[in-house]
This record gives structure tokens, sequence and C-alpha cells, in this order.
């Protein structure tokens, strides 16, 4: 019944829930930055004429993009001690824990997604600018830095914004692997205070708020930033 | 690698584990099915809505839109889950009445379906909305009342023109059966994680499901691109030729 519900557990145990909506914060700015500089990399690697190095960022594009986020999430949990064991050539795997390991995980996957939308930038940059770039003598990596790149991120740049908000909620399947994100640390609190209806309102509350704002800036920004051709 | 532990009987159950996994992956495509059943209903009639001349209808639209793509699908299954059972009384007797897999196979099915009727909804009305003004025009000035211009001009066109944005929905869709895992529906991620934790194979596990996951994207990629190339609008650019 509504008239049950007790938001008191909420504010006493907000300090809780905000160190753990701060972690997810952490986590969904450092992906975003290090998807943004691994995806550009990649769709670099994908739009090169090596072939094989093109295969295989596709490769790794499509595979990432085609398994669900849960499954990449474990696979990293379990892959990352034992890679990083074989780097240092210690006796055991480090134990790096889930909290540290999911932002690997992350930034490894948010690269993939953000490869497609760098792709497609520097797809919809006119073949006219990579030409007059080297007509005026510079190289791949000077007509890229300064000539396509920026243009792409400016036309993508909404795209990737609107990705990061998915990528903010999508950062709440690590608590299923127990980590104390946002959810994860409502969930704690609502299974040992028995206050799962009120904890889970306010997570769900409090994700629409947030989230609606951030794409109503996004809408703003678009609207701002867009080029009149 | 040892491929033999999928022939290996699980220990408490009946039949090996390449069997538990299959029963997973049934369980997958039946709740991705049923799912995608009520989101292309919801989602066309919610993408239809919003792109009419009714003030308030598209106001309620835009506001489905907005809640169901602004909160976690985690956080949504728990939404579902513990909350509506929990604030809605007579939710909460029907569910001590039933069977809990029937409860966790409507929660899997209601949940995933109205979060995937949201973005639906967004594609059918982007494809509504990238017809030229002229269809909507003709088909008034043929006699047409608003409901048979959409019946008959406007959404035999709209969808063919979104079946690539659709594809990428249903893989989408398969992939989020995954995350029914937090409400203990035995879909094939459970099985999959079950299996990790009961023989320590995580890696032959892991590596199973992945398989089976991205083997789904690409049929699925691969009927769509068929059915695409069958339904393609003459003289637009995905046409080809």
């Amino acid at each position: 019944m509504i008239a049950d519900l007790d938001f008191a557990t909420v504010l006493r145990t907000l300090p809780y829930l905000m160190a753990g909506l701060q972690y997810t914060v952490q986590i969904t700015v450092l992906a975003a930055v290090g998807g943004t500089v691994f995806g550009t990399l990649l769709a670099m690697a994908r739009l090169s004429a090596l072939k094989p190095l093109a295969l295989a960022a596709a490769g790794y594009v499509n595979l990432m993009r085609s398994i669900p986020l849960l499954l990449v999430i474990f696979w990293f949990y379990f892959l990352v001690p034992v890679i990083l064991q074989s780097l240092s050539g210690a006796e055991r795997p480090p134990q790096i824990g889930a909290e540290r390991s999911a932002y690997i995980t992350f930034v490894m996957f948010e690269a993939a997604y953000f490869c497609e939308i760098m792709r497609a930038g520097i797809q919809s940059i006119p073949k006219g600018q990579s030409g007059a770039a080297l007509a005026l003598g510079l190289g791949y990596w000077q007509s890229m830095r300064l000539v396509i790149l920026p243009q792409a991120f400016r036309n993508m740049l909404p795209v990737l914004l609107t990705q990061t908000i998915i990528l903010f909620q999508d950062v709440s399947l690590v608590s299923l692997l127990n980590v104390t994100d946002f959810v994860g640390a409502a969930t704690k609190i609502a299974q040992r205070d028995s206050r799962v209806v009120e904890m889970y309102l306010f997570v769900a509350v409090m994700y629409l708020a947030m989230c609606s704002a951030l794409s109503f800036g996004v809408r703003r920004l678009q609207e701002k930033i867009a080029i009149i051709r | 690698m040892d491929p033999g532990i999928f022939l290996e009987q699980v220990p408490d159950g009946d039949g090996p584990w390449w069997r538990m996994l299959a029963a997973g992956l049934e369980w997958t495509l039946s709740v991705a099915a049923l799912a995608w059943i009520v989101a292309f209903v919801l989602g066309s009639v919610i993408g239809v809505v919003r792109t009419t001349d009714r003030v308030w209808l598209v106001r309620l639209g835009n506001g489905y839109v907005e809640l169901f793509r602004n909160i976690p699908l985690i956080v949504q299954f728990f939404l579902w889950f513990f909350v509506v059972p929990g604030v809605v009384p007579p939710v909460k007797r029907w569910v001590v009445s039933i069977d809990p897999l029937t409860f966790q196979l409507v929660t899997s099915v209601v949940c995933l379906g109205l979060f995937t009727a949201a973005r639906l909804a967004e594609q059918v009305r982007a494809g509504i909305q990238s017809l030229s003004r002229g269809q909507r025009n003709a088909g008034y000035a043929l006699g047409l009342s608003q409901m048979q211009t959409y019946r008959y001009v406007l959404l035999p066109m709209a969808y063919r023109i979104i079946i690539p944005p659709l594809t990428s929905e249903l893989m989408n869709l398969i992939k989020n059966t995954a995350v029914a895992y937090s409400i203990g529906l035995t879909e094939l991620f459970f099985r999959t994680r079950e299996m990790g934790e009961m023989t320590f194979r995580y890696f032959e596990a892991f590596g199973a499901a992945t398989v089976i996951y991205a083997g789904i994207a690409f049929a699925s990629n691969r009927v769509m691109a068929l059915l695409e190339r069958k339904a393609a609008v003459p003289g637009y650019i995905g046409a080809g030729k």
C-alpha cells in the first residue's frame, strides 16, 4: 500500500547511495573518454587501407556489439586477472576485484560503440576535405588530426553524448557482480532494511530526472552546434 | 579448453550441460519473441500517435518514450518485479497465487516489451516523418480518412523504410533478455553462469554463450537483410539499382 511507504530509510542512507552514484559517474566519465580515444583509433583502423588491420578492428567491434553487455562484464571479470598475470609474469592472478575490472570492461566495450559513431562521422566528411589536406602536403596523421577528426567530432558530438547517457544507464549492470554502484548500493540497503519498494522507486526517479535533464541538454546542444550548409 | 565438459552430466539435473544451455536458449528466444510482439504492437501505436495532429496524444507518446528510455533496464526489471506487486495489492494477490516461474516469464515479457516499444516508437515515428508531406496529402485528396491514410499509404511505406533500424532493435532485444537473469529467469545467460559456477569451467561456459549470441546476431542479420532486399521501395537508395 502507498500509505505504508517509508522514505526515511532513503534519507538516512543517502550518503551511501551518493557514494554509489559517484562510482557510477566515475565509470561513465572514464569509459566515455577512454571509449572515444580507443573508438576513434578503432574507426581509423576499420577505414584503413591495410586489409588485416581493418579486418581485425571490424572483428573486434562486431563481436563486442553482438553479445550482451552482461556477458562482456562477466568475461572481463574473469579474464582481466588472467591477462594481467600473463603480462606481469606473476605466480598468481592478481586480485583486482569487480570494482576495478569494471573500468576496463566499460572502456573496451564502449570503444566498439564509439568506433561505429566515429566511423560514421569520418565517412560523413566530404572527400574534398581529405583531398585538400593531401594537396596541402599534409600526411595521414596530420590530415586526420587537423582536418578530418575535428569536423567528425563536431558532427558526431550529439550522438557521442547520447551514447554516453546510455552508458550511464548501462553501468547499473555491474550491480549484478555485487559492485556498489548506484543500483548496487540501493540493492544492498533494500535487502538489509527490507525497503525494496522505496529504494528502487528512488533510484528510478533519480535516473529519470538525471537522464531526462541530460538528453534535454543534448537536444539543445544539437540545435546550437548544427552546421548550416 | 575442454569441450568434453558439455557432455558431462549436470550434478542435480537430468541430462548433459549442452542440453542445459539449449534449454536456456529456448527461454531466451521465447521471451524475445513474445516481447517483440508486445513491442511491435505498442511501439507502432505510440509511434503513429506521435505523428498525428492531436497535441495531447503527441505529448502522451513523447512522455512514454522519455519515461522508458531514461530508466536503466535493470531498474525497470526491479520495478516490475518488486515495486509493482508491492504497491498494487491486486497484483500482489495474483503474484502469490501463481507459479514463480510464470511470474518471472510475465515480468520479463512485460518489461522487455514496454522497454523495446519505446525504442520502436521512435523508429516508427522517424519512418513516418521521413515520408514527404505529399504522401499524406495525396491520401487525404483521394478522400481517405486519417485512419485509412495511415493504413494504406503511410505505414506500408514507413515499415519498409525502417527495416534496418528494426533489425538492430531486434538484436538489442535478444541481447537485453540476458538482464532477465537479474530476476532469476533461467535464460541462456543464467544457465551459462550456473554452468561456470558449478563446474569452474568459466571459459568454456562463457565461450559457448558468446558463440551462441554471436550466431543469433549473425543469423538475424542475414534474415533481415534478405527481408530488406525483398521489401525495398523502388526509387529509394536502399533499393540498390
